[in-house]
């Protein structure tokens, strides 16, 4: 499915999609996808558990490999040769329970050759923390956790971040206040793509919305339509 | 400051974070010293071996006790990585991947080596072990049988974390391809515990053993890593 967003597109898209499909087994997570998503937006994708967000997600940032079709990523078809560019955030943390949340900074920034602490102490910062926790991340709230979290994804200032689920287990201020610093993000030129069961919450700053059934990309529209705002309002094929 | 990360500067620093987690949880080394401290007293019970005897017997007791103490051990190496799926941060990040084999066998090696050094005085009260060859030449023996054992061990450990029934697994595959290394590590330490025999050939194919296993698994470690 092209673009329907019109707005002036930069000339190379962030990501773009050719018939990608994953099976898992019989299962097809994802049946043909073709799709090219503009740099320096902010992309929703909605849809039911089961639909295949976070297969998206993680074949984009190549966390798993295509069955079928191509995936281009910020110009590059493997993605490792752009893996300083992008910030990836799981559904899982991606963190050491056993080390505080700077010592878990720290170690993944020195994956990006960062041996900066004050850096990942101002990203601990950023997503509303104090750096000077000293309480193991395993001892943290899970909202907390996925504050971390998010700081790991963005402790080495990518153009290009994944969210699948950021706001699970988060209480609404705190919410409130990572969308505010991922639409300040956005508006610095980051392109993020974040997965949500809460549209609501990304009203007021996505810029486009795919909506995902059973493997197919069935609706793409700019902003969050009021119907989609719904959880369940999902069944947007008629 | 951002700067390439090398594979020096992550194997030092994921060494320098494994062995914080190990000092935290104490996963490894409570489990692998709790395992080879049952088998060194279950033995010593089974076997009233004369001193003669026990030089003859040691080598094999000592290393089947290291390599069964080893598996438990590698069972946690990874299990940890899979934990909150770290692992893809890793595999996200633009680090080589071979650093984090690395690393993991050289906090594996530690490890082994610390619970040696504990088992051995064990060893020698129990079974009333003197070594009629030269000492030095057992530390040699052991530095290269731990490092056979350890670097196999961390790869196959890492090709079987994502199968069902990883723990069984794991010995299933370590096993038959480390009987060239204990059989020359067992011989290495007979022969230098006895006097009989020169130690030299069993401690070269060691040796060999060590070179040839460490190149291939750097070299196979990243499709290993990425399997899915």
């Amino acid at each position: 499915m092209d673009s329907p967003v019109n707005d002036t597109v930069p000339a190379q898209p962030a990501v773009e999609l050719h018939d990608v499909a994953r099976h898992f087994g019989r299962f097809a997570a994802l049946r043909g996808i073709t799709a090219d998503f503009a740099a320096g937006r902010m992309h929703v994708l909605l849809g039911e558990n089961g639909a295949g967000k976070s297969t998206l997600l993680r074949v984009m940032a190549g966390l798993l490999a295509p069955t079928r079709g191509k995936v281009r990523v910020l110009g590059a078809t493997k993605q490792r040769e752009v893996a300083t560019r992008f910030g990836y955030m799981g559904h899982a943390p991606l963190l050491y329970d056993e080390l505080s949340a700077i010592e878990n900074l720290a170690y993944f920034a020195a994956l990006y050759g960062i041996h900066d602490e004050e850096r990942c102490a101002e990203a601990i910062r950023t997503v509303g923390l104090d750096p000077k926790l000293e309480r193991r991340v395993g001892q943290y709230s899970q909202g907390m956790r996925q504050r971390i979290s998010l700081a790991r994804a963005i402790v080495h200032q990518p153009e290009l971040l994944f969210l699948d689920e950021p706001f699970s287990n988060v209480d609404i201020r705190s919410a409130r206040q990572m969308t505010a610093l991922l639409a300040a993000m956005r508006d610095a030129g980051t392109t993020i793509f974040v997965v949500t069961h809460q549209a609501a919450l990304m009203e007021s700053v996505a810029d486009e919305c795919m909506v995902l059934e059973a493997g197919r990309m069935v609706a793409r529209e700019k902003g969050i339509p009021a119907r989609l705002l719904s959880p369940y309002a999902v069944a947007v094929r008629a | 400051m951002s700067a390439t990360p090398t594979l020096w500067s992550i194997t030092r620093r994921s060494l320098a974070k494994d062995l914080r987690l190990e000092w935290r949880s104490k996963d490894a080394i409570n489990s692998m010293l709790f395992f080879a401290l049952l088998v060194v007293v279950i033995f010593s019970f089974g076997f009233d071996p004369t001193a003669e005897e026990s030089r003859r017997i040691a080598g094999g007791l000592l290393w089947v006790a290291v390599l069964f103490a080893t598996v438990v051990a590698l069972n946690q190496t990874w299990t940890r990585e899979l934990r909150n799926q770290v692992l893809d941060a890793y595999r996200l990040s633009p680090a080589p991947p071979q650093a984090l084999f690395l690393s993991k066998t050289i906090a594996n090696y530690l490890f082994v080596a610390i619970l040696e050094m504990l088992m051995v005085p064990l060893f020698v009260v129990f079974y009333n072990l003197r070594s009629v060859g030269p000492v030095w030449q057992l530390l040699v023996v052991a530095a290269l049988a731990t490092w056979a054992l350890v670097v196999n061990g961390t790869f196959f450990a890492a090709l079987s974390i994502r199968t069902r029934s990883r723990e069984i697994m794991l010995p299933l595959i370590l096993f038959p391809i480390s009987i060239p290394a204990l059989l020359a590590m067992v011989d290495a330490t007979t022969s230098i515990l006895t006097g009989d025999n020169s130690p030299y050939f069993w401690m070269r194919l060691l040796a060999v053993y060590d070179v040839v296993f460490t190149a291939v698994s750097l070299l196979l470690f990243e499709p290993v890593l990425n399997a899915e």
